[in-house]
């Protein structure tokens, strides 16, 4: 295991029961930067996770994390990592203080050092005036701050984040991402899973695309956005009613493009200079007014759809055995 | 990040020691006494039971059981105290299956610690509970006319009390463990407990019973712990009672305690 990499898994793979969580996933990420796990909700994200944080071991396969064996040297991971889980890990009944003094004093730092440490982490993580309130009065996006205030207590060499943003709003967002670079910048190891593609955009230093369990791309932000040709063409005619027409003259035109339609507008990924006036052509004889016609470099979003046929986020359902892999243990 | 003012170096070469283990166990019970000031009706819920049960046992039941209330409240009181002990365990188990469910439990387990640590420090910080139950009800026995042997005597009694209380509460952490709701837990418990306790000597005379439950009431553990606790507290032999207790909180313990912490450790892998 090379001591350039902080995480490195080869042939993870996780089963519950039939259900294949994991499968044969093998990545790694750098120490110093941020690997981004991005896939949709019940790709496994978190069971690997679970796995990279000693809480579940795998059914087969090898990580090592810090240069550790997940299974054979779990105390010396656990020594190293810090961990923000999906649901707030802080005890709703404790103030912000004493969570944070709480995890100090289990991890045996002295008294005093523990609680300055604690009044730290508060001041760090704008949660002063509320260091005295119980951690169940605080919104959304104190929580999720208390939440990684706690997983810093004892100053981890490795941070996962599984899913840390999902349900805030994007101010809070926003803050929580400003929170992760610096801690990046302090040369943290971060390991971040999210189902948002914006936000593997904005902190990842290297991006793995997982989907139902299974690794389908890697590579930098930029290289998943070029690996595809990279630009996306939406065509949002002005009446509604007329988005069959389009997409019918789309499929009939260039059968091998895959037309998504959604919100009113056609998306097609495209690499062919001569798709966008041939069709301006078309849609001018057939007489459609267009609100919106533009050729954009795609999105993450984009690669995601194109990389697995499906969108990437969907908010609402959530996968049972994402969340809660307690099934026949 | 800001500088770094406080050095903290957590790095450890391996397993938690045993020092750090009661060290640990000792932060976890910390936790739960925080939970309990910051929740003080958590005392008054649970102080509610055993003042109802007191009240009525000795008012509705004491004049057709002992002849006189004052007579049946000496009889009854300790028997009371040890039925509220056996009660007050399944908590251990209802607490322990609604920690495992959150993401609390997911941080203690990404931690340097040792694994047993937030089971022996609820274990541990339960027994906090134990021993205000009783001055609950000792407190409320004395106002309703209750005849203390002697201050030794109940301090002697509440030492007896925990300690089986730490054995049995291991089916109790079991129970929680292994049952996937917390409602499972308390309808096992109640289950158990309701005619475990009443099928012994804490409210009334075994010999007044037919032959086969006389011949259960006398080998069932809460016939021990009663008569000890009436014994130390009011008036009755203590010593056979007590080897009896002791035997049993053993049998208990050394056969759910090891089950108990296999299953945990599956949880908590």
């Amino acid at each position: 295991m090379s001591q350039d990499n902080a995480i490195e898994t080869e042939g993870l793979t996780k089963r519950f029961g039939d259900l294949v969580a994991v499968d044969n996933v093998d990545l790694t990420a750098r120490t110093g930067s941020v690997l981004g796990v991005l896939g949709p909700n019940g790709a496994g994200k978190t069971t690997i996770v679970r796995m990279l944080a000693t809480l579940s071991q795998p059914t087969a396969g090898t990580a090592s994390v810090g240069g550790h064996d997940i299974v054979h040297d779990a105390a010396r991971v656990r020594s190293l990592i810090g961990l923000t889980g999906q649901f707030a890990g802080v005890d709703e009944l404790l103030t912000g203080e004493e969570n944070l003094l709480f995890i100090g004093r289990l991890l045996g730092v002295p008294r005093r050092a523990a609680r300055e440490r604690a009044r730290e982490l508060l001041a760090q993580f704008d949660l002063s005036d509320a260091g005295d309130k119980a951690a169940k009065a605080y919104s959304g996006g104190m929580r999720r701050r208390l939440d990684l205030a706690a997983s810093l207590v004892g100053r981890p060499k490795i941070l996962f984040l599984d899913e840390p943003t999902t349900g805030l709003d994007p101010r809070a967002r926003g803050e929580l991402w400003d929170l992760v670079r610096t801690l990046v910048a302090d040369g943290t190891t971060v390991l971040l899973t999210t189902q948002y593609l914006e936000e593997a955009d904005q902190l990842a230093d290297d991006i793995v695309v997982i989907d139902r369990g299974k690794v389908i791309a890697t590579g930098t932000p930029n290289q998943l956005k070029s690996k595809i040709g990279g630009q996306t063409l939406r065509i949002q005619p002005e009446d509604p009613a007329q988005l069959e027409t389009v997409s019918g003259l789309v499929a009939a035109r260039f059968p091998e493009l895959d037309p998504l339609v959604e919100a009113g507008a056609i998306t097609i990924g495209v690499n062919d200079d001569g798709v966008m006036p041939s069709l301006a052509a078309d849609l001018r004889e057939r007489g459609i007014t267009l609100t919106d016609f533009h050729l954009g470099l795609s999105s993450l979003d984009e690669v995601f759809l194109t990389l697995t046929g499906h969108r990437a986020e969907t908010d609402d359902e959530t996968d049972p055995t994402e969340t809660e892999p307690e099934v026949s243990q | 990040m800001t500088a770094a003012t406080i050095d903290i170096d957590i790095e450890t070469t391996g397993r938690p020691n045993p020092v750090d283990t009661v060290r640990q166990t000792l932060s976890m019970a910390w936790r739960q006494m925080v939970r309990i000031k910051h929740n003080p009706f958590e005392l008054v819920d649970l102080s509610l039971s055993p003042i109802m049960f007191l009240l009525l046992f000795v008012y509705v039941f004491g004049g057709q059981m002992a002849g006189s209330t004052s007579d049946y409240l000496q009889y009854v009181l300790g028997g009371l105290i040890a039925q509220n002990a056996i009660f007050l365990t399944m908590y251990t188990g209802t607490g322990i299956n609604a920690d495992l469910r959150k993401g609390v439990y997911d941080r203690f387990r990404s931690l340097p610690i040792a694994r047993s640590a937030p089971l022996a420090g609820k274990i541990f910080a339960d027994m906090f509970k134990q021993v205000w139950s009783i001055v609950i009800m000792l407190g409320l026995g004395l106002l309703m006319g209750f005849e203390l042997r002697s201050v030794a005597g109940a301090v002697l009694a509440a030492v007896v009390l925990v300690f089986f209380a730490l054995a049995i509460s291991w089916v109790s952490v079991l129970m929680g463990v292994v049952a996937d709701s917390e409602e499972k837990v308390q309808i096992y418990a109640f289950v158990i407990i309701m005619p475990l306790t009443f099928t012994s000597s804490a409210f009334v005379d075994i010999n007044t019973m037919p032959g086969f439950m006389q011949a259960w009431a006398k080998v069932n553990p809460v016939t021990h712990l009663a008569d000890v606790m009436r014994g130390l507290l009011s008036n009755g032999p203590i010593a056979s009672p007590l080897m009896w207790t002791a035997v049993w909180a053993a049998a208990i313990l050394v056969v759910t305690a090891p089950v108990a912490m296999a299953a945990y450790k599956r949880k908590m892998v």
